[in-house]
């Protein structure tokens, strides 16, 4: 029998304090590694470019948002790729020449002459983070009371609104919110106007030399932002009323956790992260189109989620950017050696019944994740509060709830 | 100031409140369709027969969503993808195999969608039973999203199955059954696209109530769906009963892709979308109620057919998927037991 000391003890993560230090240096270098890497034999076709690099992040960071609503929280979110829209498009409204009726300049690069809001992507980025923040709850409010089926049917619903709302939202009683099928574009650059003038710094990413250097580094100081609110949100007061949540509903309630606000809060910071890592998308490819927006993206970042480890905020940045990596890059590198060796199977055709598979087999046989959150592994391996005392199926076999050793 | 927040929320959920926000949507479709009808009442009553073809297949692939969930509180995503696979794997049985073409007799048509049915509801018994085995059961006792979440890889890998085995082109076999009315009363035509359908539905839809309400495995099906541990202890097998429940599902879905594939045309992703259509009828309905889920996707098809077909005020068919969404977020928020109430074991 072990003490509940000793177990707390056992749950607090202690990683090498090496790792993360090493990992984050190689990542900053990745730009400048990425020719020689490349040139190597074997595996040089496979390293992907810094502009895919770009992609990989940004999706990798919706996939870490995600996981506060699903891993911290447990609730299913099966519409998330409502708040990448809601994020491009806060980008495309606040940073483009889309609502050409107005002029309006706020620190933004782009020529004084142009029609449009323009306002610096620095704040755009932020105030995408809030909007996607209030859509957050405006969806959390009349659902979050619902059973977790219930919910994840209900953000699906939204998930596929939000998406057509885009599509047909070129005249709202003749006014032109989203330009429609053809989408926002160029939405403006990410910048740096006023240090321009005194160093090296670019005024305007795409069109400097360097654009696809400079979007991997902000792109990777974002992430890097992300997992540092992740993790600090994970060990608050807010995160481990999440966890309590996700561990038992009715236990937590009875501890004086109220159920509503902090689910709400769950929804609201999770989509924060998947605004801005939209906006910041646009920006990259310039533009927001509502073709981007479709269901299989939301089980995309799911399946992040659960091969990374539920709750797991290095297991979900691993497993982020190795399905990204397949997504954006991997898998038509493979498809091509595939094609060379004289196999006709594309499986860029197939990618979503491969994470199909790949999210069976992990639920099937090893549902904690790549790298599992111990206190997760935990709830797995005694069970939780729903675990029948008695098995039902097998005749007069106890379930792990009464074996429990303590 | 906390106190004005706290006056606001009791207001907020006042369930007369509430149900009078409901009961005033309720209203207002109300006054659009007379007014619809009034203006048009022929055309009115063609795009509501029209509803009434969508609507029975809907009900068929809703009734596969709330025997599933009725008895194992699993969304069973994977549902829909086994309709669209049947539908294609009837295609090849109907145009390959036998060689129907639109020049055929009606009697080789009957002939042929009976020999086609022989064979794909058995099959597709079979796979979703299959699916259950090796997907689902295994997962019993895991926390409960896992299971879900499982049945959502699933539906992937169905579709994708789909996709490798007929590529991404529509298959139709709507030329093999009569264009036009069956026959007219005044302006209304009733075509022969609702009476074959209604014809193979209706058998369907019979046998289905007769298994659940008067053999013994329906008993025990209904028991299981009750209360799981109570009817072990009586004795009921429940692994195999879920079986039964899937094997059943599986039938259904065949049936309703034949329908699907005769009356327009599908391919490897029509399920998905027509699988959550279908299972909002049957959370419209009462999830875990067979009677509501035919019920649930009757109105659905007539609100997507109305939605589509009416032409006062009407939003049109780029707006079909938000307002089914719609209806089924606003169904959870005022109702959400649905309009016959809900069957299954932990209640509302």
């Amino acid at each position: 029998m072990s003490s509940l000391a000793s177990r707390a003890k056992d749950l607090r993560s202690s990683p090498n304090k090496w790792v993360a230090p090493a990992v984050i240096l190689l990542g900053l270098l990745y730009p400048f590694l990425e020719e020689p890497l490349s040139t190597l034999p074997l595996i040089g076709d496979f390293m992907p470019s810094t502009g895919t690099v770009v992609v990989m992040i940004a999706f990798t960071m919706m996939a870490v948002g995600l996981n506060i609503v699903v891993g911290y929280c447990g609730l299913l979110d099966l519409g998330y790729v409502a708040f990448y829209a809601v994020g491009a498009y806060t980008a495309g409204w606040l940073a483009s020449q889309h609502f050409e009726q107005v002029t309006f300049h706020f620190g933004s690069s782009v020529d004084n002459d142009q029609v449009g809001i323009h306002v610096t992507m620095w704040i755009v980025l932020i105030a995408a983070g809030l909007l996607t923040m209030l859509a957050g709850i405006v969806i959390g409010l009349p659902t979050l009371r619902l059973r977790g089926d219930y919910l994840a049917i209900v953000t699906l619903g939204f998930g596929e609104i939000i998406p057509q709302v885009v599509r047909n939202g070129d005249s709202f009683g003749g006014f032109n919110l989203t330009n429609g099928t053809f989408g926002i574009a160029p939405i403006d650059s990410v910048g740096f106007p006023v240090l321009s003038s005194i160093a090296f710094f670019p005024e305007n990413f795409q069109t400097s030399d360097n654009r696809e250097r400079w979007y991997y580094l902000i792109a990777f100081l974002l992430l890097l932002f992300t997992i540092f609110c992740s993790v600090r949100l994970r060990d608050s007061r807010l995160g481990r009323a999440w966890i309590a949540i996700r561990e038992d509903e009715t236990a937590a309630a009875a501890m004086g956790v109220p159920l509503m606000k902090t689910k709400t809060w769950a929804y609201a910071l999770g989509a924060f992260f998947g605004g801005v890592a939209g906006a910041y998308y646009a920006s990259f490819k310039s533009g927001a189109f509502p073709a981007d927006f479709y269901f299989n993206i939301s089980v995309f970042l799911l399946c992040m989620v659960i091969l990374g480890g539920m709750g797991s905020i290095w297991g979900v940045t691993v497993g982020g950017m190795i399905l990204a990596y397949l997504n954006f890059s991997g898998l038509s590198t493979i498809g091509s050696k595939i094609q060379d060796a004289g196999l006709n199977f594309d499986p860029t055709k197939y990618q979503f019944g491969i994470y199909g598979i790949i999210i069976v087999l992990m639920m099937l046989f090893r549902p904690t994740g790549l790298i599992p959150e111990r206190r997760h592994k935990v709830e797995f391996e005694e069970g939780v509060h729903d675990t029948p005392f008695y098995d039902v199926q097998t005749e007069g076999s106890l379930t792990d709830r009464d074996r429990g050793n303590d | 100031m906390s106190d004005t927040r706290a006056r606001v929320l009791r207001t907020l959920r006042n369930p007369k409140l509430v149900n009078g926000i409901g009961l005033g949507l309720v209203a207002l479709v109300g006054v659009w369709l007379v007014v619809n009808f009034v203006k048009g009442p022929q055309e009115f009553v063609n795009v509501a027969l029209d509803g009434l073809t969508r609507g029975s297949i809907y009900g068929v692939v809703a009734l596969g969503y709330t025997l599933v969930y009725g008895i194992l509180q699993l969304i069973n995503f994977a549902h829909g993808d086994v309709f669209s696979l049947s539908g294609l794997v009837a295609s090849t049985m109907l145009l390959s195999v036998l060689g129907l073409t639109g020049s055929s007799s009606n009697l080789a048509v009957i002939g042929g969608i009976v020999i086609t049915l022989a064979i794909t509801i058995p099959l597709f018994a079979v796979v979703n039973a299959t699916i259950e085995r090796v997907a689902y059961r295994p997962l019993r006792h895991a926390p409960r999203l896992t299971p879900l979440i499982t049945a959502v890889g699933m539906s992937f890998i169905v579709s994708n199955i789909s996709l490798a085995l007929y590529g991404v082109d529509f298959e139709s076999g709507s030329e093999l059954i009569p264009q036009g009315a069956a026959f007219s009363i005044g302006e209304i035509n009733v075509t022969w696209k609702l009476v074959f359908a209604l014809a193979i539905i209706t058998p369907a839809l019979v046998a289905l109530s007769w298994f659940v309400g008067y053999t013994r495995q329906g008993k025990a099906m209904r028991a299981v769906s009750q209360d799981t541990e109570a009817s072990a202890m009586m004795g009921i097998n429940v692994n195999r009963t879920i079986s039964v429940t899937f094997f059943i599902a599986g039938s259904l879905a065949a049936v309703a892709g034949l329908v699907f594939l005769l009356e327009y045309n599908l391919r490897y992703d029509t399920g998905f979308e027509l699988g959550l259509i279908a299972f909002t009828a049957a959370v419209l309905g009462g999830i875990g109620n067979l009677a509501g889920a035919v019920l649930g996707a009757l109105l659905i098809g007539f609100v997507q057919s109305f939605n589509e077909g009416l032409t006062w005020f009407a939003p049109g068919g780029d707006w079909t998927r938000s307002i089914v969404f719609g209806i089924l977020i606003a169904v959870l928020v005022f109702r959400p037991q649905g309009l016959l109430g809900e069957q299954t074991p932990e209640g509302a």
